[in-house]
């Protein structure tokens, strides 16, 4: 039998559910259609685009080489002090953007604790793509993390020593073991870190600057386009929230494929 | 427990629609009583007309001004969604004709002040910055507004009265932002307003350079047409005209319009 939900739990749940769609349904009512191809086919909307799918894209692989681990260290070993170093990893979440743009301008900006020294070997982050990307791994990181270790603390460790039992080493078992275990929730971490790097604005404006097609990315074309056109906002605005809606959705597909 | 939940629900509901109409039945009690002025400026008055709105205040028994400060096309933009605003000063012309184009104006707008650039660099000057010649070219990371906002436009109409092209590492998106680039050390060179200088209180230095004379922003003000206050809203414009209100305006850079 299914289970029941009480009824009067439709309510609040439809009054939330039009909460977030409304808003969505106000852009699409906004779009100027006559000129929507023109509009975000200019040359600063495409470069815009390709940036953002670029350092997106990036960052998510960067998300997953670093976060991979990181939830693996959280979820399958115990030391001292490791609730207050989870709370700090996952600080990025609550963190303002712009509060992490800052951290990070005082981290690898030229006077930064960093800075310095990447001065000293002649690389400069600041106003670069690596900027853009440094910016939205920092905010994007704990997505993956959470997913990762929530699906690793689901799946427990039977499966892990067993094979450690039957001799394999603790890689072998990471790699045929572990890995293909949380493969769902590393999709659905990944997809989550893209769509969080996608959006990613305050951050970026904050310690990367904004040039077109270096780091001006789509949420900062938008921005921008609402000075002087607000069309071209609504519509890269919609070309947004489309790509979100697509990548949301070829990971739900995946993953029940998975 | 069913019961209070639902209640709870309904009562919720309430209180938000409530929240809906308290703002028209807010806006509508113009006349007696306290009455609230608000002001929308750009973000480059927000020393000035703090001044001035205390200085409104203290004029005005029982007035209290309410000061909104932005880029001018975010104002205008949420003037045009009906945001109530009562004064509308702008950082530039073209913003107040975003709002004149839809007769939004209560009054016809008056210039009130203009502004100039300057190159913006360390305190020390490391660089030995002189002209907008130096900010131009390799080494020199220099900072500006993009060319949509008003002091982008306006860094752009320099560079093109000195024959120059600009190469900046970032087009930012307000001039503070320009600002903050600088003082944090990222930039070598930003191109700022003279106000924006004297406002950072040290933290950069204002090289003054020739072309700038070329690009001068004017700042206009208007009573906004749909105003609850359309008394007050023209006696504050007065004041920011006044020569008490220029005054202000000269103590922090503002040239005469």
């Amino acid at each position: 039998m299914e289970t029941r939900v009480p009824r009067w739990i439709f309510v609040p749940a439809a009054l939330g559910a039009a909460f977030v769609l409304l808003p969505l349904v106000a852009i699409v009512a906004r779009v100027d259609w006559g000129s929507f191809g023109s509009l975000i086919t200019s040359e600063s909307s495409r470069e815009a685009f390709v940036l953002s799918l670029q350092t997106s894209g990036a960052s998510t692989l960067l998300c997953v080489v670093v976060g991979v681990p990181m939830a693996v260290v959280l979820a399958r070993t115990e030391f001292r002090g490791q609730g207050v170093v989870r709370s700090l990893v996952l600080l990025p979440l609550v963190l303002p953007p712009v509060v992490g743009g800052l951290a990070l301008l005082y981290t690898f900006g030229r006077r930064g604790l960093l800075g310095e020294s990447l001065d000293a070997l002649g690389v400069q982050v600041a106003f670069s793509t690596v900027a853009v990307v440094l910016a939205q791994t920092f905010v994007a990181l704990p997505f993956l993390v959470i997913s990762i270790e929530g699906a690793l603390r689901t799946a427990g460790e039977r499966y892990e020593v067993v094979a450690a039992s039957l001799g394999a080493r603790p890689t072998t078992v990471f790699r045929r073991i572990t890995l293909p275990m949380v493969l769902p929730g590393l999709v659905s971490g990944a997809v989550l870190a893209f769509a969080r790097s996608l959006g990613e604005f305050g951050a970026t404006i904050t310690f990367a600057g904004s040039l077109q097609g270096v780091t001006r990315t789509l949420p900062l074309e938008i921005y921008l386009q609402r000075e002087t056109d607000p069309d071209a906002a609504v519509a890269l605005a919609l070309v947004l929230v489309v790509v979100a809606v697509l990548v949301i959705g070829l990971a739900r597909q995946s993953r029940t494929a998975l | 427990m069913r019961i209070p939940f639902v209640t709870a629900l309904v009562v919720l509901s309430l209180a938000l629609a409530g929240c809906g109409s308290d703002d028209d039945g807010d806006g509508g009690g113009g006349g007696d009583g306290p009455a609230t002025l608000t002001v929308y400026a750009a973000a480059s008055l927000t020393k000035t007309f703090e001044q001035l709105g205390e200085a409104f205040e203290a004029e005005h028994d029982g007035v209290e001004v309410e000061l909104s400060f932005g880029g001018s096309s975010d104002l205008v933009a949420q003037i045009q969604e009906g945001a109530p605003a009562d004064v509308f000063a702008s950082a530039d012309l073209a913003n107040m004709e975003k709002l004149t184009a839809e007769g939004l104006e209560g009054q016809d707008p008056q210039e009130f002040a203009t502004n100039t650039l300057q190159i913006a660099v360390a305190p020390d000057n490391p660089l030995g910055i002189e002209s907008l010649a130096d900010v131009v070219g390799k080494g020199v990371n220099l900072v500006t507004c993009a060319p949509e906002v008003p002091c982008g436009a306006a860094a752009q109409k320099a560079a093109e009265a000195a024959g120059l092209e600009l190469t900046p590492v970032s087009e930012e998106q307000s001039v503070t932002d320009v600002l903050a680039k600088v003082t944090s050390g990222e930039a070598d060179a930003g191109l700022v307003y003279v106000t924006d200088v004297i406002g950072s209180d040290g933290a950069v230095l204002g090289v003054d350079f020739a072309e700038s004379s070329a690009a001068v922003n004017t700042y206009p003000i208007t009573t906004v047409a749909d105003s609850d206050e359309t008394d007050l809203a023209e006696e504050f414009v007065e004041l920011v005209l006044s020569e008490e209100g220029q005054a202000i305006l000269r103590e922090a850079g503002f040239a005469p319009a």
